[in-house]
C-alpha cells in the first residue's frame, strides 16, 4: 500500500435542527487518500459528498473525529491541497494572469517568479493567448481551465474536484477531463492524488482508480468500488459499460433508506426528505418506460442516455415515481408496474387523479397537509406551520425545497392550491383569487 | 528565463506615444496647486466673531468654487474610508454589527442639519485660533450626508460575496487584508460607486447649510458657494444667485466629466455578472489617462504599493498548524455583549424619559409628534403627486431607447441640482399671490428628489424584456388593463427603490423648504422640519434633540412599514 496523503477517521459532522438538536450531515466516514490514486465521490443527492470535500480542503471543520494530512491534524486550508470549483469561482475583476496567480501573490512571492510559473502552467493547460483576458470573455470551458490553472499553479499535492465538469456541456467536460487525465499519466503536474466529487457515473468511472458510494441521511461511506482498468479508457468499451451497471446498482441496490431510491421497500415518514423530481421529468419516463423498446423494463444506463439528464436527476425522478408506486427496481434495472401502466395510458385528467391518489397513500407530509385543511374551517394555512414541522428533522434550505415539492406535487394531484403571494396553502374546492 | 509580460487595454497599446504626456501635464499641475492653494487658506488662524471676508462679486466665484468642492472632496474620501471600515468590521465580527447596522439606520434617518447643530461648537474648542475647526464642522456635515448610504451600500457588498468565491479566497490561502483588496472591496465597489455619486448630489443640497452656520448665536460664513448664496439671499440679490447657479453647474459638471465618468468607466470591470455587456460607460478621460504613459506609472506605482501590502499582510501558518484551530463559539462573551447592550437601552431609556419630564415636557413633545405629521401628510401627497406625473413619463421614455439614455442622464444631473436655490423664486411668487405658505412651500421638499423617482422608473421601463413585450402587444394589451398586468408590475421594484430615496431625501428636505426666507421675508410652514429650524436658530438644544428624536422616529417607522414590506415583495417576486 503506498503512502497516505489525507486520512478521515470516523469523521462526523452535524446541523441543528429547530429543536436545537443536532442531526448528522456525515456520519462515521473512514476514508484514506493514498498516492497515486484518483478517487470518485458518487452519491445521490443530499450524502454529504461535497461536505467531505470541504472538510478534506480545510473549509470545514469536522465536528467528531480526526482529520490528518500527512499525519499532521488539519485544522484549516492547507498549502498542499487546492481545489477546483463546480461554478469555477474566478474573481472577474482579475485577468486570467492574476486569477492563476492569486495564490502565489497570496504567499507573498516576488512579481517575476510568479508570472514565471503561472505563465508554465498557462501554456501546458492550453490557455496562452488569453493571459489579458477577463473572465467574462471566456467560455464555459475556457473558464474551468483557469480554475484548474489557479489549483495546479501551487504545486498541490491533492488536487480536490467539486464537479468541476457539470457545469459545462458534455462534449467540453470530456475533452478537460481528458486533458486532466493526460497531464497526471505523464506526470507534468507533480500532483500526488486526486479526489474527484461528481454526480456522472460515467465520469468517475472513466477517471477513477477507486470509485466511494455514499448512502444519504446520514451521508456515510455504502460501498467502495476499485477500478483496475488501464488508462485510457474507452466509454464505449464493455468493461467500462459493466462497471457503469454495476455502479448503478451499488447506488441504488444496499440497504434500504427512506425516501430513497432502493428495492426494499421502507415507508417515509412525515419529517423526511422528498425527491426533487419534476413533474414533467416523471410524466415523461413513465411515457418512455412504457413504450418500445422498453416496453416496460429498462436498464438505468440506457435510460440515462436515452432520457439525456445527468445521473443525479434521473436518480431523484425514479426516487420520486418509486415512491409513489408508479415503478419499482430489480438488480439495477427499473420496471413499470401495473399502474405506471396505467398511468401512461390515462389522459390528463386520470393522470392527475391517480397521481393525487397516490401522493395521499405514500407522502404523509402530504396527506398531513390536506388533514389539516379539512380540519380547519377557513380552508387556508400558512406554509409557516410546514416549514416548522419540516425544520424539526431537516436543515432550513432541505425543508423548503420538501416543501415546494409538496407543494408542486400537491398542486398537480389537485388536492391543494398554493398562493405564492401570501404564502397560504388552500383546499383545492375554493375559487382562485386574483392578485397582481 | 522568460521575458517580463504585461498586458494592457488594447488602447493603450495602439496609442502609443508620449504626445499625451505633454497635454496632460499643465493640467495636473493646476490641480495641484489649486487643492495646495485651498488647503492652506483652510487652516488659517481665526477667532469666533471675526467676520470673514465675503463678497457677492462673480469674479470670486472660481475661488469659493474650489473652496466648496475641496470640502465636498474630503467629505467624499472620509466617507469611503468609514464605509469600507465600518463593512470591514461588521462582516468580520458579529458583535459588531449587532450594534452598528442598527445605529447606522438610526444616523441615517437623523436629519443632516441636526448633526451641525450638535457639532460645531466641540469642532471648534478642538482647533482654538484656527479657521479649522468651523472648516471640520462644515465637512463634517457634508461628511454626515454621503457616508450612511455607502456605509450600507458597502456592508451589503461585503455580506454578498458569493459563497464559493470566498471558499476560494480561503483555499488559496487569502489572509484578512489580502481579502479586503483582492475579493470584498472590489465585489463592493460597483455598489459603493453608485453610491457615491449620489451622495455627492446629495451633498451639494447641504452645502448652503453647512457653509453659512449659524448657529447658537453664533454667525459664520465660511468662504464658499454656499456661503455666496446664502449672503445672496440675505440681500435679496437675483443676480447673484444667477451667477452662483452658473458657478454649480460648471462645478457639477466638472467632477462628473473629471471624476466619476473616468471612475464609472474604470469600475465596470468590477461588475460581477460575467457575460460580457455592452453598456459599459465610457470616459474620454479615462481614455486618455490611459494612453498618457505618466500616470501609467504612478498607476503602477499605485498598483506595486498595493502588490507589496497584500505581500507582507500574508497568512504566517499553514492549515496544519495549531494557530489554524478555531476554536469552539463560545457562548459567554455573547451573552456578555447583549447584557451591556440591554444595560445601555435601559439606561437610555430611564435618561430619555427624565430628560423629557425636566427639560421640554410631554405637551412639548405630542406638539411636535403632530408636527411630525404634518410634515409626513406633506410627504406621501406629493410623493403620490410625482409619481402620478413621472411614472407614465418614465415609462414612456423608458420604452423609447432611443431617447432613455439622454434623459437619464439629464434626470441624474437634474438630481445632483441644488434645488435651494429656486426657493427665493418660491417665496416672491407665494408673497406676490398671497398663497398659503403651508400649501405652496411643500412642493420645495420634493423638487429635488423627484428625479430619483423619475430615473429608476426609465431604468425599470427600459430592462422590460422584449419578449414581455412582444407578448404585451401580441395579446392586445391596452389601457388600463395594460397598466395593470404588465407595466405597473414590471417597474415596480424600480419604483420603490426610486421612492425609498425620494422620501428619505424630502424628510431631509424638509428642514430647509418648510422655513424659506428671500432678503427680510421669511415664509414659514407648520411641520416638523420649520420647527427644527426654528430651535436651531434659537439655540435650545433640548428643543432641537427632540425634534431630530422624533424625526428620526417618523423617518424609521416609515421605513420600516411601508418601505422594507414593500422592497421584499418586490425582491421576492416581482422581478425578471
Amino acid at each position: 500500500m503506498s503512502t497516505p496523503i489525507v486520512e478521515l477517521k470516523s469523521v462526523g459532522k452535524h446541523f441543528r435542527g429547530a429543536d436545537g438538536s443536532a442531526r448528522a450531515v456525515l456520519e462515521g466516514v473512514d476514508f484514506t487518500l493514498h498516492e497515486g490514486e484518483i478517487v470518485a465521490l458518487l452519491g445521490q443527492s443530499g450524502s454529504g459528498k461535497s461536505t467531505m470535500l470541504r472538510i478534506m480542503a480545510g473549509l470545514i471543520q469536522a465536528d467528531e473525529g480526526q482529520v490528518l494530512y500527512r499525519g499532521m491534524p488539519l485544522y484549516g486550508t492547507a498549502r498542499g491541497i487546492r481545489m477546483v470549483f463546480q461554478s469555477f469561482a474566478l474573481f472577474p475583476w482579475l485577468t486570467v494572469q492574476k486569477n492563476v496567480e492569486l495564490g502565489l501573490e497570496a504567499q507573498g512571492m516576488p512579481a517575476e517568479e510568479r508570472a514565471e510559473r503561472a505563465e508554465k502552467v498557462i501554456d501546458l493547460i492550453g490557455l496562452s493567448g488569453f493571459e489579458g483576458a477577463l473572465p467574462r470573455e471566456l467560455s464555459g470551458g475556457m473558464r474551468q481551465r483557469v480554475g484548474i490553472a489557479r489549483a495546479l499553479v501551487m504545486e498541490p499535492e491533492v488536487l480536490l474536484m467539486d464537479e468541476a465538469f457539470s457545469a459545462l456541456d458534455v462534449l467540453t467536460g470530456e475533452r478537460l477531463r481528458e486533458e486532466i487525465l493526460e497531464l497526471w499519466q505523464s506526470g507534468q503536474i507533480p500532483t500526488k492524488a486526486i479526489l474527484v466529487v461528481s454526480h456522472n457515473i460515467e465520469e468517475a468511472v472513466m477517471m477513477a482508480d477507486r470509485v466511494l458510494i455514499f448512502a444519504s441521511d446520514p451521508g456515510r461511506v455504502r460501498a467502495e468500488l476499485p477500478i483496475s482498468l488501464p488508462q485510457p479508457r474507452k466509454a464505449e468499451g464493455p468493461e467500462v459499460r459493466q462497471l457503469i451497471d454495476k455502479v448503478y446498482e451499488l447506488m441504488t441496490a444496499g440497504a434500504g433508506r427512506r425516501g430513497l431510491i432502493s428495492e426494499k421497500e421502507v415507508k417515509l415518514q412525515l419529517g423526511d426528505r422528498l425527491p426533487q423530481a419534476d413533474i414533467a421529468h416523471m410524466e415523461g419516463i413513465v411515457e418512455l418506460l412504457s413504450e418500445e423498446p422498453f416496453s416496460g423494463r429498462a436498464d438505468l444506463p440506457q435510460l440515462a442516455e436515452e432520457t439525456e439528464l445527468t445521473d443525479a436527476e434521473l436518480l431523484e425522478v425514479l426516487n420520486g415515481l418509486i415512491l409513489l408506486g408508479f415503478a419499482y427496481l430489480t438488480n439495477g434495472d427499473i420496471l413499470l408496474t401495473d399502474l405506471g401502466g396505467r398511468y401512461a395510458a390515462a389522459n390528463n385528467t386520470e393522470r392527475q387523479e391517480i397521481f393525487g391518489k397516490q401522493l395521499l397513500e405514500h407522502v404523509p407530509l402530504i396527506a398531513y397537509i390536506c388533514h389539516g385543511l379539512e380540519q380547519d374551517k377557513s380552508g387556508d394555512l400558512p406554509e409557516d406551520l410546514f416549514l416548522k414541522l419540516l425544520r424539526f428533522t431537516l436543515s432550513e434550505e432541505e425543508a423548503e425545497r420538501a416543501l415546494r415539492v409538496a407543494i408542486e406535487w400537491g398542486r398537480y394531484g389537485d388536492l391543494f392550491e398554493y398562493n405564492f403571494n401570501t404564502g397560504v396553502i388552500q383546499s383545492s374546492e375554493e375559487d382562485e383569487e386574483d392578485e397582481i | 528565463m522568460s521575458k517580463k509580460r504585461q498586458f494592457f487595454p488594447r488602447q493603450v497599446v495602439e496609442a502609443g506615444g508620449n504626445r499625451w504626456d505633454w497635454a496632460l501635464l499643465p493640467i495636473v499641475l493646476s490641480i495641484f496647486v489649486l487643492i495646495a492653494y485651498g488647503s492652506q487658506q483652510m487652516v488659517r488662524p481665526y477667532e469666533v466673531g471675526q467676520a470673514l471676508p465675503l463678497s457677492l462679486d462673480p469674479s470670486y466665484l472660481p475661488y469659493y468654487l474650489l473652496r466648496t468642492t475641496l470640502r465636498m472632496f474630503i467629505a467624499l474620501g472620509a466617507s469611503v474610508v468609514f464605509a469600507c471600515v465600518f463593512a470591514a468590521l461588521t462582516t468580520k465580527y458579529k458583535l459588531a454589527e449587532k450594534v452598528l447596522v442598527p445605529m447606522l439606520d438610526i444616523l441615517q434617518s437623523i436629519p443632516i442639519l441636526g448633526f451641525l447643530s450638535i457639532t460645531v461648537t466641540a469642532f471648534i474648542a478642538l482647533f482654538p485660533g484656527s479657521l479649522l475647526g468651523v472648516e471640520c464642522a462644515a465637512i463634517f456635515a457634508i461628511f454626515t450626508s454621503q457616508a450612511w448610504n455607502m456605509a450600507f451600500s458597502a456592508y451589503q457588498g461585503f455580506r454578498t460575496v458569493p459563497a464559493e468565491l470566498s471558499e476560494a479566497a480561503s483555499v488559496f490561502q487569502l489572509s484578512g487584508w489580502q481579502r479586503f483588496w483582492r475579493l470584498e472591496l472590489p465585489f463592493a465597489m460597483p455598489g459603493l460607486l453608485w453610491n457615491m455619486m449620489m451622495s455627492m448630489s446629495g451633498g451639494w443640497f447641504f452645502v448652503v447649510a453647512s457653509e453659512a452656520i449659524s448657529v447658537s448665536g453664533q454667525d459664520i460664513k465660511l468662504p464658499g458657494i454656499g456661503s455666496y448664496i446664502a449672503m445672496a439671499i440675505a440681500q435679496s440679490d437675483m443676480g447673484a444667485i444667477g451667477w452662483a447657479i452658473g458657478a454649480m453647474l460648471v462645478g457639477v459638471l466638472m467632477y462628473d466629466q473629471l471624476f466619476f465618468r473616468p471612475l464609472l468607466a474604470w469600475a465596470d470591470k468590477f461588475r460581477f455578472e460575467e457575460t460580457g455587456s455592452d453598456t459599459a460607460q465610457q470616459s474620454w478621460l479615462l481614455t486618455w489617462l490611459r494612453r498618457t504613459e505618466r500616470t501609467q506609472a504612478i498607476v503602477e506605482w499605485f498598483g506595486n504599493m498595493l502588490s507589496r501590502s497584500i505581500a507582507l499582510f500574508r497568512l504566517g501558518h499553514d492549515g496544519t498548524s495549531i494557530r489554524a484551530r478555531r476554536d469552539k463559539p463560545s457562548l459567554v462573551p455573547q451573552r456578555v455583549w447583549d447584557a451591556v447592550i440591554a444595560a445601555v437601552v435601559f439606561y437610555a431609556l430611564w435618561s430619555l424619559g427624565h430628560f423629557i419630564r425636566t427639560e421640554v415636557g410631554w405637551t412639548e413633545v405630542g406638539h411636535v409628534f403632530v408636527l411630525g405629521l404634518y410634515t409626513l401628510a406633506r410627504v406621501i401627497i406629493l410623493l403620490a403627486l410625482a409619481s402620478l406625473v413621472w411614472v407614465p413619463v418614465g415609462v414612456w421614455i423608458g420604452m423609447n431607447p432611443r431617447w432613455a439614455s439622454r434623459t437619464q442622464a439629464v434626470a441624474q444631473f437634474l438630481a445632483a441640482f441644488p434645488t435651494n436655490l429656486v426657493f427665493p423664486v418660491a417665496v416672491v411668487l407665494i408673497v406676490r399671490y398671497h398663497l398659503n405658505p403651508d400649501i405652496w412651500l411643500s412642493p420645495l421638499m420634493i423638487l429635488g428628489t423627484q428625479w430619483y423617482l423619475l430615473f429608476n422608473v426609465i431604468a425599470g421601463a427600459s430592462t422590460i424584456p422584449t419578449e414581455l413585450r412582444h407578448a404585451a402587444k401580441n395579446f392586445g394589451l391596452a389601457g388600463w388593463l395594460k397598466w395593470r398586468r404588465y407595466l405597473l408590475p414590471a417597474i415596480f421594484p424600480s419604483f420603490v427603490t426610486g421612492a425609498i430615496t425620494a422620501t428619505g431625501g424630502s424628510w431631509n428636505a424638509a428642514i430647509v423648504a418648510e422655513c424659506v426666507s428671500w432678503g427680510s421675508t421669511t415664509l414659514r410652514a407648520h411641520g416638523i422640519g420649520s420647527y427644527i429650524q426654528e430651535m436651531t436658530t434659537a439655540g435650545d438644544f433640548p428643543r432641537i434633540a427632540l425634534g431630530i428624536g422624533i424625526m428620526c422616529v417618523f423617518v424609521m417607522g416609515f421605513n420600516h412599514f411601508v418601505w422594507r414590506r414593500l422592497y421584499t415583495m418586490a425582491e421576492s417576486r416581482l422581478h425578471f
